[in-house]
């Protein structure tokens, strides 16, 4: 019974211990899992593969640090998509904090795509191929009037070029130029795009989330709101599956996976140590 | 070297983060007021950046006529918001609060009904040809035979609610999965930058 106990009493610093543990052996290792793409993250991958080359797809970073492990690598991935199928990529933000990862994210995809350009037209270059337009408030204000004009609120660009020095730029008015809206969601701003960007202009999104809000975005996959849905770290993994590109996602599905077993276990022995000590105080 | 440093300045405020999960202690607290201040300064810099300066200051030289002069409507809302860090005129902030506040509801009320009430009823008038519609169909039903209230809860309607009660708990329940799996993966990227970012302990 001293077992039971103890179990029903384990101290917090111990569980953090091995989760630690768990997550920390697979990283170091670097043990991988086949990945199996779920059907809504492949409706993504397709939306942006089936659009014609060159086509216009705007990127909303929707997050900040605290979401950086689980986002940024499907960011990643869907840049290195983009730019391979030849589409141009204008990339804004509701989170004013989130805005240098996605210069990172570009940065780094960018420069990956420039070495391994053979000709210029292979080459992606700034105003030409991409345009970051930065952050401006009003979010639902922002969002609706967008659908009116860009310039109304991003006269300039994230570097403070007037945006109608940007060749990307002078084609692009309103929604009616973006050929795909991709979120990549924190917090409420993917709902604020789906309710203004895509039921009142027709834009067609597909939304990138944290673990936390991915649940939430499933209605909106069911009612075909949204064209495709990556979630939380296991979406960012299929997603880099299908761009065969592994990065931070796949490498943490093996230490995800022990992880849940650990958890798992701790809740069933939680469940028995109580189960028998109200047994032990009933009798 | 410069991305030397930061590593550095980045694995030791991960770490001295970490440290809490210990006990509270002067390293996380120094850690968490850090990032407090370095967020703030951060925020005022963007609001700044990209919002006073480009669309109010920026726009004011460069427009003409009426739309030069209507920028002065939230100007003036924006000054008297700050009228609340002065007890005796602060009931002036009140104007601008109203101005947001009809604003926001006014875009929530459309964005609601055109962007979330009429696609999601849409989606759910589904044919029962398969089990994932009839699951969904019944689960809906359920669920809003749970909220109303306006009989009481005996017979069907009781059965009914009691199913509703099982679907909420199920999506409660897959919430809270991922949830978890969210958690998991943000140590999972602090790890792996750790090891492979500061410690190069894997290539």
């Amino acid at each position: 019974m001293k077992f039971f106990d103890k179990i029903a009493t384990i101290d917090r610093r111990i569980i953090y211990l091995a989760l630690g543990i768990v997550v920390l052996v697979p990283v170091i290792f670097k043990l991988v899992l086949p990945i199996r793409v779920s059907e809504p993250v492949r409706d993504a991958y397709n939306s942006i593969d089936r659009l014609q080359d060159g086509s216009v797809v705007m990127v909303s970073i929707d997050y900040d640090a605290g979401s950086e492990p689980e986002i940024q690598p499907m960011l990643l991935s869907i840049l290195r998509h983009c730019f391979a199928k030849h589409h141009r990529v204008i990339m804004t933000g509701q989170w004013a904090l989130g805005l240098p990862f996605g210069e990172i994210a570009m940065a780094t995809v960018t420069a990956e795509r420039n070495r391994a350009a053979r000709t210029p037209a292979d080459s992606v270059l700034y105003g030409r191929d991409y345009v970051d337009l930065g952050y401006r408030p009003g979010q639902r204000a922002l969002m609706v009037g967008l659908g009116r004009e860009f310039r109304d609120f991003f006269a300039a660009d994230y570097r403070n070029t007037p945006v109608d020095d940007l060749p990307l730029m002078r084609g692009v008015h309103n929604y009616s130029n973006i050929d795909l809206l991709v979120g990549l969601e924190a917090g409420n701003s993917g709902d604020e795009w789906i309710q203004f960007a895509g039921a009142r202009y027709g834009v067609k999104i597909i939304i990138g989330a944290t673990g936390v809000i991915a649940p939430d975005m499933f209605h909106y996959m069911q009612a075909r709101q949204i064209k495709g849905l990556i979630g939380g770290l296991q979406g960012a993994a299929e997603y880099e599956t299908l761009v065969s590109h592994p990065g931070t996602g796949i490498a943490g599905m093996v230490a995800q996976s022990w992880a849940h077993l650990l958890l798992l276990g701790f809740i069933v022995l939680g469940n028995v140590g109580y189960f028998v000590m109200r047994r032990r105080a009933q009798s | 070297m410069m991305h030397v440093i930061g590593t550095w300045i980045a694995a030791g405020l991960t770490l001295a983060i970490f440290s809490f999960l210990y006990k509270d202690n002067p390293f996380y607290k120094f850690a968490e007021h850090l990032y407090v201040g370095v967020s703030a300064a951060f925020a005022i810099l963007y609001t700044w950046a990209f919002d006073v300066y480009p669309m109010l200051i920026d726009r004011f030289q460069l427009e003409r006529g009426a739309e030069r002069w209507i920028l002065l409507v939230p100007t003036v809302f924006g000054l008297l918001m700050l009228t609340r860090w002065f007890p005796k005129v602060s009931w002036l902030s009140r104007w601008a609060i109203a101005l947001t506040v009809g604003i926001a509801a006014g875009l929530g009320i459309t964005g609601q009904v055109q962007g979330i009430l009429l696609p999601q009823i849409a989606g759910t008038l589904l044919p029962l040809t398969s089990a994932n519609n009839i699951i969904l169909i019944v689960g809906v039903i359920a669920t809003l035979v749970y909220f109303y209230f306006s009989v009481a809860q005996k017979g069907a309607v009781r059965l009914g609610s009691r199913l509703g009660m099982v679907f909420i708990m199920v999506a409660f329940g897959a919430s809270f999965g991922y949830t978890v799996m969210a958690r998991i993966s943000l140590l999972i990227g602090r790890l792996h930058f750790l090891v492979f970012d500061w410690l190069h302990l894997v290539k």
